[in-house]
């Protein structure tokens, strides 16, 4: 019984491999019978060691056919290893195509069983490799997160290089791929705070051109020009930044020849390599802007190669265009509509920082007609409230000031709270300025909803659900104040107990967040993965 | 490209004749190499590859055929000549390169030595999108004695003042005393606009200047300019302020660009920004920076036409256009370059006494008991025994001959000191002969034929 449901098994792996190399075109259940064969293979795959055991029986029973000469032995030579699952999972794969029995040939037959051999006895060669390997917990192991034969222990994802600062093997090699892309290192500046210490902290007053010949001839000038302009804060907020870069973009693109012999959808793709990396040793980039870089990047690569250079440099720059208009721009009309809905006369709304987004939803919400008084977080080192605040004051909004250390004073006040974000986590967390989750935090006592805005191209597949992890260090020597003349912290270096931290941003959790408002709708925090998902569909 | 340089090597030394009169300025000798060779060393060591020099024929057939006054610089040097009869100003001569400018412009004057970071000024150019970047520095008081400087220092120069802002980098107004008739008045739109404004007369301009390549087409527009420092820089600082600028600035926050087309004005050529201006102002826009604060305006005021200015308030920066800076370059000039002070090929003698502070030039003849202090010493120049050089400078091809005892003084190319000569303070100019035992104080020898030139 065993051998002739082994037979049929084989035989069906011979009856699809004939057809196939006849050129015959498969038949509607060997289609299916394919299908089914594939999904079972991810499905094994993904299982735990656990379930192994229940796959095996339940493979056994999806197969016709019962326990076969050859899946003992396989199984056999699995249980040597470590872990069982990656020995039945070639061998009912090969049996998958077993649940009906074809008309068997003898030359066929043979064949199979041969190449299901090799195959159990590969597995288990690289079975007993992976348990030799050692723990695959280490972070540069497991380079690949799906380990075959390390089901055992959970799946460790490779850390950024960013925010391994205090790894010297990382630094030598963040040195040795700047070297080769012609970039100059950016070195730390001052005495990092210890519980930040894995993280860059650079100094304004050195910046990075310093390194750089002048007429730069291996960075594109407009590129130089926008990695100063983030360095000194002149370009600074989300939405700016992927603009500025956006618009850099397009300069290169329309200086960019290919060279000779090579193809315009590689090598600009790696042109753009050296320039990704100088901006980010000018400033980490930003979520949004990595976002606008991968999709970018995607749309070069999708240029066919037939395309002549001039088509396909306009069709790029329209695309830079097109991402622009919707992304950027029109999501701000359509997030300021749903938001307007939320406004109602008599409102006292609060906002802490300036965020272009919010400031464009209040003063369409002022030109609509809606009746209501701001009141304007502010806090140090960088008082951007004052400049929402000018903006407000400008269109004629009647406005408030104060500082953060105030809020929970002014909070009774407080109808509604409308925050802007940097980026959404796909854990549901807002990744904004520094300070937001506090506001957030005391509205939530005071039982006042938080509307945070952002646009989808925000959204980020990083999970965060503190501070500490992913941040970014500026520079301490903001924090320094001349009062009357004095600077009290202008030797804080040589202090030996004293370090000055200046953090850019935080994470709010989704408890304290009401509603998200973005160009798709009002969602709830807890969608943001939701909405990945269909994004990455749609790409 | 980013920058093109352009080096005006054209300048007559119109401020130091008895020098300039048989060698033109840009070959002056400073430390032994010629005056040109220290912009173009600058340019260099930060990275130019490639260089425009704007300079007289006579200056051309010498850097050709003169070795010691070649400058050996790696870059790509484009001579261009213009005519020498002297009435082409600096602007004239970027007018008639226009040609060859395809990009912005980075323009140096032959007789700046300099250690800036160039970085800083160019930075400011980068950053904020600037129309002109400049640099100036703290002036510096010569005080070495000047050859032939009778009585008290002559009363200062014409003074320049300088506005600048807060922070010390927008340049909000310049003029020289010269233009001021009665009064330094000051605009009261640049008043309300940056009501903290710092003056300062104690600035020495170093003629670097950054550039919009719309400027260089907008001279060509306008002839009536012909000097950069003298007229347009102002006129640029003039014109940041004015109404017809300003008016095409968009008032809204929207970006509404059909406004900006009716509302062209004519001065349009020095706006004339990327094609993507949408793109930049909605960046802008959506940035929360702003350069100033406490008024309702946004970053800039709004204003397209900016102007920046890097001080410089330490390192070394002379402009070599008088006498005494000419001394005072030739102090301080070795510590640009890190050849050793004493060229290989002079001959120097077991017993003189050479300070380690001058600087001996190639296929030099340094005799017997001399003793060189604080000077320089010319190439194949020759120094017979027991002459006393001290705080000199000692041009090429000089004969010095035996018990000549020199403080103080300036020795063009070619001169011959006579023996016993004592000279204190002097000026000895070009091809000069001083007769044997004569004592000269505080004077100045030159030719009989430039004692008619006024």
């Amino acid at each position: 019984m065993a051998d002739s449901g082994v037979t049929d098994g084989f035989e069906k792996t011979g009856g699809i491999e004939r057809a196939k190399s006849e050129g015959k075109e498969l038949t509607k259940e060997e289609k299916q019978r394919l299908r089914k064969e594939k999904k079972q293979q991810k499905k094994n795959k993904e299982k735990k060691d656990d379930r192994a055991s229940q796959e095996s029986g339940r493979e056994k029973q999806g197969v016709s056919s019962a326990a076969s000469a050859p899946q003992p032995s396989a199984q056999s030579a699995a249980q040597k290893a470590p872990s069982a699952v990656p020995a039945p999972v070639p061998v009912p794969a090969s049996e998958a195509p077993a649940p009906a029995p074809a008309p068997a040939d003898k030359p066929a037959k043979s064949k199979a069983e041969l190449k299901a051999e090799r195959r159990a006895r590969q597995e288990a060669e690289r079975a007993s490799k992976q348990g030799k390997k050692g723990d695959p917990g280490q972070p540069g192991a497991a380079g690949k997160p799906k380990a075959p034969a390390s089901e055992l222990q959970p799946v460790v994802k490779r850390l950024p290089e960013h925010i391994q600062v205090d790894n010297p093997d990382v630094l030598k090699k963040l040195a040795k791929k700047l070297e080769r892309q012609q970039i100059p290192l950016r070195l730390d500046y001052g005495y990092k705070v210890s519980l930040f210490s894995h993280l860059h902290q650079y100094s304004r007053k050195a910046p990075l051109t310093q390194q750089l010949s002048i007429p730069s001839t291996v960075i594109h000038p407009a590129i130089v020009r926008l990695g100063l302009q983030y360095s000194q804060g002149i370009v600074a907020g989300s939405n700016a930044r992927s603009v500025a870069l956006l618009h850099a973009f397009r300069q290169v693109i329309r200086d960019y020849t290919t060279p000779p012999n090579e193809e315009l959808s590689r090598d600009l793709v790696n042109r753009l390599k050296p320039y990704i990396s100088f901006l980010n040793q000018c400033r980490p980039l930003s979520a949004s802007m990595g976002n606008a870089i991968k999709y970018i990047k995607k749309e070069i690569s999708n240029i066919p190669s037939q395309c002549k250079e001039e088509e396909a440099k306009s069709k790029l720059l329209h695309c830079i265009e097109w991402y622009i208009k919707e992304k950027i721009i029109l999501a701000a009309k359509a997030i300021a509509e749903s938001s307007i809905e939320k406004i109602s006369d008599g409102d006292v709304i609060l906002i802490y920082g300036c965020s272009s987004l919010v400031n464009h939803i209040l003063c369409e919400a002022f030109e609509k007609s809606r009746k209501f008084r701001v009141i304007v977080v502010d806090s140090r080192p960088r008082l951007e409230g004052r400049e929402a605040l000018r903006r407000l004051v400008q269109r004629g909004i009647s406005c408030t000031y104060v500082l953060i250390s105030a809020v929970s004073y002014i909070l009774p006040e407080v109808s509604k709270v409308f925050l802007g974000a940097h980026a959404l986590l796909a854990n549901g967390y807002v990744m904004s300025r520094v300070g937001t989750s506090q506001i957030a935090l005391v509205a939530k006592a005071f039982n006042v909803p938080v509307l945070v805005c952002c646009e989808t191209y925000k959204f980020c597949e990083r999970v965060q659900t503190d501070s500490f992890v992913s941040n970014e260090l500026d520079d301490p020597d903001d924090l320094i104040v001349t009062r009357k003349g004095r600077t009290q912290l202008e030797n804080w270096q040589q202090e030996p107990s004293l370090g000055l931290l200046n953090l850019v941003y935080d994470v709010t959790p989704p408890d304290f967040v009401d509603l998200v408002i973005t160009e798709l709708g009002m969602i709830p925090c807890t969608s943001v993965p939701v909405v990945l998902r269909v994004k990455n569909v749609d790409q | 490209m980013e920058l093109q340089a352009v080096l005006m090597a054209a300048g007559g030394g119109s401020r130091m004749t008895d020098l300039t009169y048989s060698t033109p300025k840009p070959m002056l000798p400073v430390g032994n190499k010629p005056l040109m060779w220290y912009p173009l060393n600058l340019l260099e060591r930060v990275g130019f590859e490639e260089v425009i020099v704007i300079t007289t024929k006579e200056v051309q057939k010498m850097m050709s055929t003169d070795p010691k006054m070649k400058p050996d610089v790696k870059m790509k040097m484009e001579v261009v000549c213009v005519p020498e009869d002297g009435d082409m100003g600096t602007a004239d001569a970027l007018r008639h390169i226009q040609q060859k400018i395809k990009t912005d412009i980075l323009v140096v004057s032959c007789d700046l030595i300099t250690d800036v970071a160039l970085h800083e000024v160019v930075d400011l150019f980068r950053a904020h999108n600037a129309t002109l970047a400049m640099l100036m520095s703290k002036a510096y008081e010569f005080t070495e004695t000047v050859p032939g400087q009778k009585g008290k220092k002559r009363t200062a120069e014409q003074r320049d003042f300088v506005g600048v802002d807060q922070s010390g980098k927008r340049l909000l107004f310049m003029a020289n005393e010269a233009d001021l008739e009665d009064g330094l008045s000051v605009r009261k739109s640049i008043i309300r606009k940056h009501p903290r404004m710092h003056i300062k007369t104690g600035l020495v301009d170093a003629h670097l200047y950054c550039l919009k390549k719309a400027v260089v087409d907008f001279l060509t527009e306008n002839k009536s300019i012909s000097s950069i420092r003298g007229e347009l820089v102002p006129y640029l600082v003039r014109k940041q302020f004015s109404n017809a600028v300003n008016s095409q600035k968009v008032k809204d926050d929207s970006e509404d660009q059909t406004q900006k087309n009716n509302e062209s004005s004519t001065n349009h050529e020095l706006l004339i920004s990327s094609r993507d201006e949408s793109l930049l102002q909605l960046a802008q826009e959506r940035s929360c920076w702003n350069d100033h604060r406490g008024d309702m305006c946004e970053a800039y005021h709004g204003g397209k036409l900016r102007c920046y200015v890097h001080i410089m308030d330490q390192g070394l920066c002379y402009r070599v256009n008088t006498l005494a800076a000419y001394i005072e370059a030739n102090r301080q000039a070795p510590k640009l370059f890190d050849e050793p002070p004493v060229h290989s090929s002079a001959a120097i003698s077991e017993r003189c006494q050479v300070g380690s502070d001058s600087i001996i030039g190639a296929q030099c003849q340094i005799a017997d008991k001399t003793s060189i202090k604080r000077s320089t010493i010319g190439v194949s120049s020759t120094v017979k025994e027991r002459v006393k050089v001290t705080n000199s400078i000692v041009m090429h091809g000089v004969t010095i001959e035996e018990g000549c005892n020199i403080q103080g003084s300036v020795i063009c190319s070619n001169a011959i000191i006579g023996r016993g000569a004592d000279l204190k303070y002097c000026l000895v100019g070009n091809g000069q002969r001083i007769e044997p035992e004569a004592e000269r104080t505080n004077e100045v020898i030159v030719g009989t034929d430039q004692l008619m030139e006024i």
